[in-house]
This record gives C-alpha cells, sequence and structure tokens, in this order.
C-alpha cells in the first residue's frame, strides 16, 4: 500500500488479483464443503427472490379474479418456500462460518510458523515493533473483512443475481428498464469510494499527526510541567484536534452523501418501473400483478447493493493486509539442519573458532578470520565497541547464522553436522534486555524445561538469588506476569532470567551483561548470581563491567571484525595497547579519574 | 445514566447542530412514508383506473420524494456526525489539558497506555454513540411510532396482526443479546491473548531459539488458535439460531398482510393498491427492532467510556496556585527545609522522615544515599512537583506554596535521572522550553553540556532529526542534550539529578567543569545528586541521606572522617567498577 503511488492502476490490479487468488488457495482443504455451502447461499437467495414473483402472480390470477381458495393455496406455498429458504439460511451460516474460521485459523497459523521460522536477521533490518503492529493489524483487517462479513456479503450477492434473473423471466423490458440502474450504482458506489479514499488519506494523517502528539505529550507530562510548557502543548495539542476534527467532517460529508445518492438512484429506478409498468398495464401489454412483484423487487435492491459497497471498502484495506502477510509468508526461511544431521551428545564445552569469517549481507564483512579456542570450564569475556562483532561471535556459536568461511566447532564437532535444537539444549543464555512471557513466575523460569518439578524451579531461583523476591509476591510462583512483565523492575528481571538458565544447566553459557545501572542492592545480588551462574561452564560474556572482565580467564578484544588483542586482564593492561585505553575510556569510569581514598 | 446526560449536556454546545440533524431525521421520515401512499395512488387511481397520466405524476412525485429523502439523510448524518465530531474534539482538548495539569503524584499513579486509551479510544466510543447510536435510536423509534399509526389508519385489523411482530422480534433479539454479551466478550479476549502469544514470540525470538522452545510456543499458540474457532463457532451457531427466526418471522408476516389483505380486495373492502403500500411499510417495521438492538451495547460501552472520560476530566490537581500566589523573581540562596515530612501517595512509609536543612547563597549542595533514600524526594519538592505532607520549604524565608507555579518553575532548572526526548530536531529539543531562543544560544548551552562537537559530527548539525524516524543517540548524548536544554533557561537554581550517569568519566568531569563556573555566575544554590567521587568532593557541602533522615551533612573530607555510612556507600560505588587491587 505504501508504494500503491508510484504503481500503474493495471498493475495493481494484477497483484490485487494474485493475491485474492492466493487466498483462495487457502479454501482448498473444503473443496467438498464448498459447493454445499455455496448452493446453500444460491437456495436461500432463490427462495426471497420467489416470494415477490408469487405475490404478484396472485394479484393478476387469484385476488383480481376473486380465487380463494387459490389464493390460500398459493400463500401456503409461500409459507412452506419461506420456512425451506430459513433452513438454508441456517444451513449456510453454519457451514460458510465454518470454512472463513477454518480458513483464517489456518493463515493465521502459517503467520506464527513464519514468525518462528524466518532467520534472526530479518529481525535484525526490521524494527520487530512496527512489524508486530502492521501484522496484528492486518490480520485483524481481514478477520473481519472475512470473518464477519463474508456470509452475509456472499447472501447478497445472490440475492442480487436472484432479484435480477427473476425480473428479467417475468418481463423482459421493464426488467432491462429497472436494471439500468444497477451499473448507474455500481459507477456511483466506485466514485464514492475513490471520493473517500482521498478524504481518509488526509484523516489517517491527522490521526497519525494527534495520536504521535498524544503519546509523546502524554508520556511526558513531567518534563511538561518542570519547563512550563504546559499552554505551549495545550495549544498544539488543540491545533492537532481541530486539524483532525475538521478532516474527518469532510470525510464524513463524502460518507453520508453516499447512501441517499444510492438510494435516489434505487427510487429512481422504482418511479420508472411504476411509470413505464403503469404505462405497459394501461395499454394492456403487462398485469398489475406483474408492476406490482416489480416494485417488490426494486425495493429489494437496495440494501445488498448497500451492504456490498460497504464490504468493497473493506475488503480493499483487508486485501492490502493480505499482501503485507503474504509478502511476509514469502520470506525465505532461516537455516535448516543438514540432511544428515545427528542429535549431539552431552559435550564438555571446548568451543574452537577456526579462521570464522561472517557478513549479515553478501557485500559485508563483519567478522574476518577469528580465531581463539576455549576450553571446557574457562570464562571468556568480549570487548570492544559497539559493532565490533561481539554479538556476532554469539550468535554464531549458538548458530543462529551459518560463518561464511572458516568453521565453528564444539568438542571438535562442527556444529553444522548436528542438529540446531541439539546444539542450543547444551547453550544458555542470559541476555541484556530480559524477555518475559505471559504466565506465572515458575512457567518463565521453567522457559527452557518446561517439564521441569516446583523443587527444581525453586532450587534455581535460589541459586540466582530470587527465590525472597519470589516468595515475598502475593502468590509466590505462581503469580502472573503482566505483558512483558512489567511490573518486575529491571534488576528482578535479570535475576528471573539467570535462574532460567541455571535450570538448562547448560555447558556452554552466553551472558550479555546489561548496562543500564540498577540500584546497588540489586547489583550485588546479580553480581553474586553471574558469578554462581559462570562456575564451571564455559562462558562467553559480552562485558561491561571490569569485575567481570578482570576475572575472566581470556578477554578476547574485537575491533572491526577481527581480535585485536587476546590475554588475561593483567597480561592485557601490561601491553598498553587497545585494551588498556578501552578501560580508561570506558569501563574505567570513577575509578580511572579517581583514586580509591 | 448520568455520564451520557453529561455528553448530552456537553452537546449544547453544538445545539443548532443537532437541532438540524433531528429536523432532518423527522422530515425524512415523513418522505419514507409518503412513497409507499404513492405507489397506492399510482396503482389504484392510476393503472386500475387506466389513467396514464396519474401514473407519470405520481412517478414523479416519487423522484421528488426521493431527492427529499436523499438530502434529509444526508442533513441527519452529515450534522449528526459535525456535531459528533465538535463534541469529541470538546471533550480531548478537556481530558489533554486535565491530564497536562495533572500532579507528579497522579502521573505517577497512572499508566500512560490507559490515559491515551482513554483520549483515544474512550473518547471514540463517546463520539459515535453521538454521531450514530443516538441519532440511530431516535430514527428508530420515530420511524416505528409513525408507521405503526399509518398502518393503523390504512386498516387497524391487518395493522394489529402485523405489529405483533413487533415485540416478538425483539424478544428474540433481546434472547440473544442477553445470552451472548458474554460470548462476544470472550472472543475479543480470546483474539487478544493469541495475539499476546505471537507478540512475544517477535519479541524474544532470540529467547524462544536459544531455549529450544520453538515447539512449546507452536503448540501454545495452537491450543489458543483453536480455542478461538471453538468460540467462534459459538457465536456463529448462536447467530444461526436468532437472525433466520427474525428473518423468517419478516417474511411469514408479509403472507399474512398478501393473505388477509387479498381476501379483503376480494371482499371489496381493501385496493390492490394499498395492499401494495401496506405491504412496502413491512419494509420499515422490522428494521428499527434490530437497530435498537444492536444500539443497545454500544450505547452501555459508550457510558462506561464516558464516565472514564469524566474521571480524569474530574480528577483534582493538588498542586496550583494558591490564591494571591505572588511571583518567584529574586533569589537570594536561601533554602530552608523545616522539618519536612513526605509520603508518596498510595505509599505507606514515609519518603522523607523530618528532614531539615539551611543552604547559604551560591552553595553547592550534593545530596547522597542509596537507592530509596529520599534523595530524589527532597528535590522534587522544591519545584512543587509535590508538597510536603508536614513541615515546610521555604526560599529565603518564604514558603514555596506562596510562589506561583509557572514562576517558580521557571527560574528552577531541574535535569532529570531518566532523560526524555521528543521527536524533532536537536535544536527543538534543546530549545523544548524556551521556543524562539536564539541559534547561537542553544549553541552556547550545547557546548556547556559538552555536546556540541558531536552535533556538529550529524550531516544535519543541528537540525538532525532524533527520536522514532531519525538518528538513534547513546544514553551519554542523551544526557548531555538534557543538560544543554536545561541550561537554556532562565534558571537560578539549578538541579541535576543523577544526570551524567551515562557519560564516561571524563566528558562527565568536563562538563561538571564548566557547570561549576556556570553555577558560580547564574545561580542562587544548586543541587546535585550523584554518584561519582568527583562530583561530591567537589560540593561546598554533602547532604547524607539514609532512609528518609538526613543522617549527615558536611564536606567530602569532614564525612569521611565521621560518618561509616558514608565511607560505605563510597566504597560500595567504587567496588562496582573498581575491583580491589586493581591499577595503582
Amino acid at each position: 500500500m505504501r508504494t500503491a503511488g508510484f504503481v500503474a492502476p493495471e498493475a495493481k490490479a494484477r497483484r490485487q488479483g494474485s493475491t485474492v487468488w492466493r487466498f483462495f488457495k487457502y479454501l482448498r482443504p473444503y473443496r467438498k464443503d464448498l459447493p454445499i455451502a455455496l448452493g446453500l447461499v444460491a437456495l436461500g437467495a432463490a427462495t426471497q427472490a420467489l416470494g415477490p414473483f408469487l405475490i404478484g402472480w396472485s394479484i393478476d390470477n387469484l385476488i383480481v379474479p376473486g380465487n380463494v381458495r387459490g389464493l390460500l393455496f398459493i400463500l401456503t406455498v409461500l409459507v412452506v418456500n419461506y420456512v425451506f429458504g430459513v433452513q438454508a439460511i441456517r444451513g449456510q451460516i453454519l457451514r460458510v462460518g465454518w470454512i472463513v474460521q477454518r480458513v483464517l485459523a489456518q493463515l493465521r497459523q502459517d503467520i506464527f510458523l513464519k514468525v518462528q521460522s524466518l532467520p534472526l536477521s530479518f529481525f535484525d533490518r526490521s524494527e520487530a515493533g512496527d512489524l508486530m503492529s502492521r501484522l496484528l493489524n492486518d490480520v485483524n483487517t481481514v478477520n473481519q473483512a472475512f470473518g464477519q462479513t463474508i456470509a452475509q456479503m456472499l447472501g447478497n450477492l445472490f440475492s442480487l443475481l436472484g432479484i435480477i434473473i427473476a425480473m428479467l423471466a417475468i418481463n423482459l423490458q421493464l426488467g432491462l428498464l429497472s436494471n439500468l440502474v444497477v451499473p448507474l450504482m455500481i459507477i456511483t458506489t466506485s466514485l464514492f469510494s475513490r471520493w473517500a479514499r482521498e478524504r481518509f488519506r488526509v484523516t489517517r494523517r491527522t490521526i497519525g499527526d494527534l495520536s504521535t502528539k498524544l503519546e509523546e505529550d502524554i508520556g511526558s507530562v513531567k518534563e511538561a510541567q518542570a519547563f512550563n510548557r504546559v499552554h505551549l502543548n495545550i495549544a498544539e495539542f488543540q491545533q492537532l484536534n481541530a486539524a483532525n476534527r475538521d478532516a474527518n467532517i469532510q470525510a464524513v460529508a463524502i460518507t453520508a452523501a453516499f447512501l441517499p445518492s444510492i438510494d435516489v438512484l434505487n427510487t429512481l429506478a422504482t418511479a420508472g418501473v411504476l411509470a413505464y409498468g403503469g404505462y405497459l398495464a394501461v395499454t394492456g401489454q403487462a398485469t398489475l400483478g406483474v408492476v406490482t412483484a416489480f416494485l417488490l423487487y426494486v425495493q429489494q435492491f437496495f440494501r445488498p447493493i448497500q451492504i456490498l459497497s460497504q464490504f468493497y471498502t473493506q475488503a480493499q484495506s483487508a486485501i492490502a493486509g493480505l499482501e503485507r502477510i503474504f509478502a511476509l509468508l514469502d520470506e525465505p526461511a532461516q537455516l535448516k539442519d543438514a540432511p544428515n544431521a545427528y542429535v549431539m551428545s552431552p559435550i564438555r564445552g571446548d568451543v574452537t573458532f577456526e579462521n570464522v569469517e561472517f557478513g549479515y549481507t553478501p557485500t559485508q564483512r563483519v567478522l574476518k578470520g577469528v580465531s581463539f579456542q576455549a576450553t571446557s570450564g574457562q570464562t571468556i569475556a568480549l570487548v570492544g565497541p559497539t559493532g565490533a562483532g561481539k554479538t556476532t561471535i554469539i550468535n554464531l556459536i549458538l548458530r543462529f547464522y551459518d560463518v561464511t568461511g572458516g568453521t565453528v566447532r564444539i568438542d571438535d564437532t562442527d556444529i553444522r553436522c548436528v542438529t540446531q535444537a541439539s546444539l542450543r539444549r547444551q547453550i544458555g543464555i542470559v541476555l541484556q534486555d530480559t524477555v518475559l512471557f505471559r504466565g506465572t513466575v515458575a512457567e518463565n523460569i521453567a522457559f527452557g524445561h518446561p517439564q521441569a518439578t516446583q523443587a527444581e524451579i525453586e532450587a534455581a531461583a535460589q541459586v540466582a538469588n530470587v527465590h525472597d523476591f519470589i516468595t515475598s509476591l502475593p502468590q509466590g510462583y505462581a503469580t502472573e506476569l503482566g505483558e512483558r512483565g512489567a511490573m518486575l523492575s529491571q534488576g528482578q528481571r535479570q535475576l528471573l532470567s539467570i535462574a532460567r538458565a541455571v535450570l538448562v544447566d547448560p555447558r556452554i553459557l552466553i551472558l550479555d551483561e546489561a548496562t543500564s545501572s540498577i540500584d546497588t542492592r540489586t547489583e550485588a545480588l546479580v553480581q553474586s548470581a553471574i558469578a554462581r551462574l559462570l562456575q564451571g561452564r564455559t562462558s562467553f560474556v559480552i562485558a561491561h563491567r571490569l569485575s567481570t572482565v578482570s576475572q575472566a580467564d581470556q578477554v578476547l578484544v574485537i575491533q572491526q571484525g577481527k581480535i585485536a588483542e587476546h590475554g588475561t586482564h593483567a597480561e592485557l593492561m601490561a601491553q598498553q595497547g587497545v585494551y588498556a585505553n578501552l578501560y580508561a575510556l570506558q569501563l574505567g569510569s570513577a575509578a580511572s579519574t579517581e583514586p580509591i581514598p | 445514566m448520568p455520564p451520557l446526560n453529561r455528553v448530552l449536556r456537553q452537546l449544547g454546545r453544538y445545539r443548532r447542530i443537532a437541532l438540524g440533524a433531528i429536523a432532518s431525521l423527522l422530515l425524512l421520515t415523513a418522505a419514507n412514508a409518503i412513497t409507499p401512499q404513492l405507489f397506492r395512488w399510482g396503482i389504484d387511481q392510476g393503472i386500475a383506473q387506466n389513467d396514464l397520466r396519474v401514473v407519470l405524476i405520481s412517478g414523479a412525485w416519487m423522484v421528488a420524494a426521493a431527492i427529499a429523502r436523499g438530502l434529509f439523510n444526508f442533513g441527519q448524518t452529515f450534522w449528526a456526525e459535525t456535531a459528533s465530531q465538535g463534541v469529541a474534539y470538546d471533550l480531548r482538548n478537556q481530558i489533554f489539558s486535565k491530564i497536562e495539569n495533572l500532579s507528579f503524584s497522579y502521573h505517577d499513579r497512572s499508566q500512560t497506555s490507559q490515559l491515551l486509551t482513554r483520549v483515544t479510544s474512550d473518547i471514540e466510543q463517546v463520539r459515535s454513540f453521538i454521531g450514530t447510536s443516538l441519532i440511530q435510536v431516535i430514527g428508530a423509534v420515530v420511524t416505528l411510532v409513525s408507521i405503526a399509526i399509518i398502518l393503523l389508519l390504512m386498516n387497524w385489523q391487518l395493522a394489529l396482526i402485523t405489529l405483533a411482530i413487533v415485540p416478538l422480534a425483539a424478544w428474540v433479539l433481546i434472547r440473544f443479546l442477553q445470552r451472548n454479551g458474554d460470548l462476544f466478550r470472550l472472543v475479543q479476549e480470546q483474539l487478544g491473548d493469541l495475539n499476546a502469544v505471537l507478540q512475544e514470540n517477535l519479541i524474544g525470538i532470540r529467547v524462544v531459539k536459544a531455549f529450544v522452545r520453538e515447539e512449546t510456543e507452536r503448540s501454545r499458540y495452537t491450543t489458543l488458535n483453536e480455542e478461538l474457532i471453538s468460540t467462534n463457532m459459538k457465536t456463529i451457531r448462536a447467530i444461526r439460531g436468532t437472525f433466520p427466526i427474525i428473518f423468517l418471522l419478516s417474511n411469514l408476516i408479509t403472507v399474512v398482510v398478501v393473505g388477509f389483505g387479498g381476501l379483503q380486495v376480494i371482499d371489496g373492502s381493501f385496493s390492490i393498491g394499498e395492499l401494495v403500500a401496506f405491504n412496502s411499510y413491512l419494509l420499515f417495521i422490522l428494521q428499527p427492532i434490530l437497530l435498537i438492538g444492536f444500539a443497545a451495547p454500544a450505547i452501555a460501552q459508550a457510558a462506561a467510556s464516558a464516565e472514564r472520560v469524566y474521571e480524569v476530566v474530574d480528577a483534582e490537581v493538588e498542586i496550583r496556585d494558591r490564591l494571591g500566589a505572588v511571583n518567584f523573581d529574586h533569589c537570594g540562596g536561601r533554602m530552608t527545609f523545616e522539618n519536612v515530612r513526605f509520603r508518596y501517595p498510595g505509599s505507606t512509609t514515609e519518603a522523607l522522615k523530618g528532614v531539615s536543612f539551611e543552604t547559604q547563597p551560591k552553595e553547592l549542595i550534593a545530596i547522597l544515599g542509596m537507592t530509596g533514600s529520599g534523595k530524589s524526594t527532597i528535590i522534587n519538592l522544591i519545584p512543587r512537583f509535590y508538597d510536603v505532607s508536614s513541615g515546610a520549604v521555604r526560599i529565603d524565608g518564604r514558603d514555596v506554596r506562596e510562589f506561583s507555579l509557572a514562576s517558580l518553575r521557571s527560574r528552577i532548572g531541574i535535569v532529570f535521572q531518566d532523560t526524555t526526548l521528543f521527536s524533532g530536531t536537536i535544536r527543538d529539543n534543546i530549545a523544548y522550553a524556551k521556543q524562539n531562543a536564539a541559534l547561537q544560544d542553544i549553541i552556547a548551552a550545547a557546548k556547556t553540556a559538552h555536546i556540541h562537537d558531536f552535533v556538529e559530527t550529524l550531516p544535519d548539525g543541528y537540525d538532525t532529526l532524533i527520536g522514532e524516524r531519525g538518528v538513534g543517540l547513546s544514553g551519554g548524548q542523551k544526557q548531555r542534550i538534557a543538560i544543554a536544554r536545561t541550561l537554556l533557561t532562565d534558571y537560578r537554581i539549578l538541579i541535576l539529578d543523577d544526570s551524567t550517569s551515562a557519560v564516561d568519566a571524563q566528558t562527565a568531569a568536563q562538563i561538571q567543569a564548566s557547570l561549576d563556573d556556570l553555577m558560580q555566575r547564574k545561580t542562587c544554590t544548586s543541587f546535585v545528586i550523584a554518584q561519582r567521587i568527583s562530583t561530591v568532593k567537589n560540593a561546598d557541602r554533602i547532604l547524607l541521606m539514609d532512609q528518609g533522615h538526613l543522617v549527615a551533612q558536611g564536606s567530602h573530607e569532614q564525612l569521611l572522617a565521621t560518618s561509616p555510612l558514608y565511607g560505605a556507600i563510597l566504597e560500595s560505588q567504587v567496588k562496582q567498577t573498581h575491583p580491589a587491587g586493581e591499577r595503582r
């Protein structure tokens, strides 16, 4: 949609066509159910169309001649017809509903599976939050357009067809005349939807401006008050608010004119039928019953067209949503296990990088020949400026990506030879920003080991120094964590993520130290929990704290994709090179400018 | 429903527009009611009498009625929407200016997202109540009553039979809504749950993969997806059980009318034209019921929304100017805390438990203490972000509560612990409190905050966009911009709340040096909350806070000699970054 302005109309129509076609493919599993559902829809519409025909016929042939018995018979037929029709409609609602729900569920399932199988580079590329809001929005529009209205839409389409056919069958001339209005209605509808689209583009922009302003200002009331900005903010808001109101009123002028215009057209048809039909009747070319039937039919035009036109706008945005969803589904999936990949047996935890090269894109090289060896149980600190390649090294150990040159080995096994799942089961991670999931505290700790017993979970929490905090919560381990665990502090979330890693008991541990400062007491808890966690495991730490670095068995200084220096803290300090510099700038902090008192 | 009454009163400002909408509605109903009568006339006097002239005239009248109907329909919708937009505009302004003015204590207790919901979707609910539901319900009632009267006048026996269907359909619909309200809410809830799992998997994709959770997550999602299908199918079954019945009722009533009316036509007591007209009115009879039925839950929702909106609009602004507040225009520099006690609303313990101290002119005061000791609370009381629970804060002997808020705050420059910048250019951000500041003043402030050199390296310099759609800044850079922002104001009292925590030590020291100079020249008193020893050491006096008490004050050397707590805090801070036995 964002590029729609640059696409020729035919190309856009073609693309929309293929999107719709692809959506139809989701119907394939319901090949057998579909004809029945559609048949019921058609049947329901036909019984509706039959009504005016029978009424018209009985006026001419029964009421005018005064045939009471005949009239009662026809009425019985009508009742049977309607009761029968309602059964068809009931069946249609159920069957169409079932198919649509299944199709939508399948679409949602496909989206989820795709999200899971996308390579991490995809998430690095597109901001996850942005992607998220678009995706949820698109799924919702598609849900709404196809979930709730499609059955109604189908029913109306069929009844419109039924009415047109019935009219043409009863009286060709009159039928043609009254159907003249249908193309007019279609033209009017598409004109209005074009005008409305333009106006709504403006309203979308003004709403966007307004909500950006709102989000920012409501989130920063304290600043506004401290800096005496309140009046200015209110004035700015009122301006945007007024612009939004005016844009909405302008848009509503179009939408408010639409239905009345269709209504006027419809009445023109009715008047035409009455006038021309009256002429035919007066001149003996048509009967009173025919004219009556037509009047009844023409009045039934209005609603289906109204509903179809509303659906048209909804369908437009749903198709745009589908396009984006399908674009996501077409993203290439991540690397797969090699066909002969085997399950990695329990490891000692030696990690070797042998001349490893890597780039996220073919042209860019993030790692330019990195080699090192970590022996089981060692702590390796990775230091270096942002973007130097520290995170990349970690991504390669976890095999989130495959190397483009060289090899990564664990215990002499090239990690490409084993299944990803079996590799990652031996590795634990603690990331800077802890992502918590909906569920209880216990479930969050047991994240990597869902079958863990309560005792195991509590033991892990004790190692991570978080048991006391958890038991102080009202529901203890059964406390539900809100969306993204919002009710916990940064430090408490870190402790939980440490517990999570402890429970998995990995041989290799990856730790991305948090940079943000937390309060002193929690900080102490985090430090001692981390120290316990590192004990006896091969650990890779993206370090921000000097204490961590100085206790590491090896420090790798990464600079521009290469290992610039390598050794223990003491050795590197003695070299007076990159590390010593970095230390003075970044790690030294207060201590570097102030001697200990 | 009182909140909706209040909404209606707010509609009073748009009385004329609203009356226009109602007038259009009445005229529309009249035009609607006339059309079937034209059928009757055309058929009975025209076709049946072989009078082509009548046929054509009735056709022409129908066109005229249609055009009138179109105009009134437009007028009704357009004016109702216009009035609703006006009310929404007023409500949004009211709630926004209230939010901007509400005290810190209110904002401490409320979540941004919740306030946002009230300004956006709650007000939208109220708006659609005025723009749609209200006019729909009025229209439905008017239509129902007028059509019923016409039918009764045309043929009272047939009308009574016909109207019997109305309560029947209403009963079916009410039963449906009562039984299934929960079901529809459940669908929304389950959809929300499902989306939450998807969202977690997007945000936490690394964790999911690293912990090999893909399958567990997949089955979690699939289960919820299946549950959603089954709830959706329940709603579909409920729909199947209700609407076809209403549909059938309306069809059966047509049959009854044709049958009973047909017999009367055969009798000669009813004409064919009347029969056709009567039949046409049937289309109008069930629609009002459906409209009211669907408007009812929307109205209930709107009432709840309006209540939430007014809750904020009516919230009390705790901190405001006293009657006869004076302007704060001169600062001598003597600031007094007089046995100050303070408890945050909703908290059980006091954050300050009787704090007293007095500053001398030009003094630089450092406040030190553990997290939660009351450091930030002290400085929050000076610009009256909160008012003391008891005791008093005075400047030059005058209680801060006697000053007007605007004048007091405009003279206090504060740099918060958490930096909030705004989307816009760097220049806009520095000039946040002073819109029309000259570029040279902005640059001067930026130089003092040691961010100028960095800004110069950016492609667009001071016009570089930052925030969501602009350049990303590091924590230290943000803090320095925030410092520049404060330095640009007309402060006489400067307050820095741990505001160089993310800036590297060297730069922080440089900033501190240039600030020292400024403080000498421009301020009457300055407060610094800092972790760094260098900052604390420079202070004229250090206030040491512990659990809401001022436990010691004095210079660095004095405190080192007398306060064990001071030593302990310094040591703990050094330890974090400097392990024992390193770097001599």
